[in-house]
């Protein structure tokens, strides 16, 4: 787990630790199942307030990210939960969105653009 | 759980009023009591530590009053101050053996298990001692005990930036496990910045704002611009305006926001900032800007 604050960053500092605890779930590093450090210690740890880090787990938990049980602590929830689902299909959509537009500005034919897709598909596949 | 509680308490001096100063500090987080120098903090403070009576008002440590059981109450709390309170030609053992009859909690293991950790001399006498020193000393002495309420008034001033930082996790170790609190008045508010939970402001004895310190910074907008783009309603809004030969800044609440026009630029803010253009808010003349 890696927390770094930024005091030139426009975002406030619970969003900051939601926004890097979020991509760090996301991408597994933090890996499902696992108990995250309290909000004491992790304020403690970042040298941020208490009420700051309550912020940043309560929006994580009401984002469906986290689960906190009395006496077990915050647990990172499985990918499959629906609400986080949800988020990585947001995410592909983004992704998938942008490089339509990036297409049409260049005036790509959609045939060509499909054609990319299924070779990055079968590199990926023979990767893995 | 509250920890500290103070109810409806006014303290009144022949030339200095502190007036109706209400707030609650919930056992496991630290308050920044903030305001310029006179404003009353220290005179909020004493009150805390039963120093000095208050005229009207209620005030509960750990939910009881001092009248009600004063040793117990006085036992609850670690004051240290701006100044420094042992003799100058003591030694750290000296010290150490007056406070170990002075209270029942006091754990002299615990005091040179600090001491040491610091590297405080036993033997050099304190007045040869740096303010870093000396600040450490006070700490150890209250560390020691078993208190809920860290009761610090400007105790970070005149500290180089490495012993500022180390108090700063000092405070937060001490409230890490949730059942104790700090309340500590300082206008280095950088130091709030980080690790207050609560922010009270109180200028000329009234209260301004109390909140916490997530939503202050997020309630207010830091604003600057030409002043002839200042529209009307806008100029309503604005508070403390300061003006220099090319521009302006102020306040604005973050909800006033749709005033804004193109030309502004505007930022989140710092305490500081807040509290300087509260400031000058107030000594607007005919502007009488309300208290909490």
């Amino acid at each position: 787990m890696r927390i770094i604050i930024s005091n030139q960053s426009e975002l406030p500092i619970y969003a900051q630790i939601k926004e890097q605890l979020k991509e760090q779930i996301l991408n597994g590093q933090i890996p499902e199942g696992s108990t995250l450090p309290s909000i004491r210690q992790l304020a403690k740890e970042v040298g941020v307030s208490v009420i700051t880090t309550t912020r940043a787990y309560s929006d994580l938990e009401a984002e469906g990210f986290i689960a906190t049980m009395q006496g077990k602590g915050s647990v990172v929830l499985s990918k499959d939960n629906s609400m986080v689902r949800e988020r990585y299909l947001m995410r592909i959509e983004e992704g998938l969105t942008g490089a339509i537009e990036t297409a049409r500005v260049m005036g790509l034919p959609d045939e060509e653009l499909s054609g990319i897709f299924q070779n990055l598909l079968h590199d990926a596949a023979d990767k893995t | 759980m509250e920890l500290l509680e103070v109810r409806g308490v006014s303290k009144h001096y022949k030339d200095f009023s502190l007036e109706n100063i209400n707030f609650v500090l919930p056992k496991g987080y630290i308050m920044g009591y903030v305001g310029q120098n006179g404003a009353g903090k220290t005179t909020t403070l004493n009150l805390i530590t039963n120093l000095c009576k208050c005229t009207e008002g209620e005030i509960y440590v750990d939910g009881i009053t001092c009248r009600e059981d004063e040793v117990r109450y006085k036992e609850c709390i670690g004051y240290i101050g701006d100044a420094f309170y042992y003799p100058p030609n003591f030694t750290v053992k000296n010290i150490c053996g007056i406070l170990k009859n002075f209270y029942t909690t006091f754990s002299v293991e615990k005091f040179n298990e600090l001491t040491h950790k610091w590297k405080l001399s036993d033997k050099m006498k304190v007045q040869d001692f740096s303010r870093g020193m000396r600040v450490k000393l006070m700490f150890a002495a209250v560390l020691s005990r078993d208190t809920k309420l860290l009761v610090l008034d400007e105790a970070t001033n005149g500290l180089d930036p490495v012993v500022r930082a180390e108090v700063l996790q000092l405070l937060q170790d001490y409230i890490a496990d949730g059942e104790r609190s700090v309340i500590f008045s300082t206008h280095i508010l950088s130091d709030l910045e980080q690790i207050a939970d609560y922010i009270y402001f109180i200028d000329e004895g009234k209260p301004i704002l109390y909140d916490t310190k997530d939503e202050l910074l997020e309630n207010y907008l830091l604003v600057k611009g030409e002043r002839r783009a200042v529209t009307p309603q806008l100029a309503k809004e604005l508070i403390g305006i300061a003006d220099n030969a090319y521009g302006f800044e102020a306040i604005l609440g973050s909800d006033k926001a749709a005033l804004l026009t193109r030309e502004m630029h505007f930022e989140k803010p710092t305490i500081d900032e807040i509290v300087i253009h509260y400031i000058k808010d107030r000594n607007e003349p005919g502007k009488e800007s309300q208290a909490i």
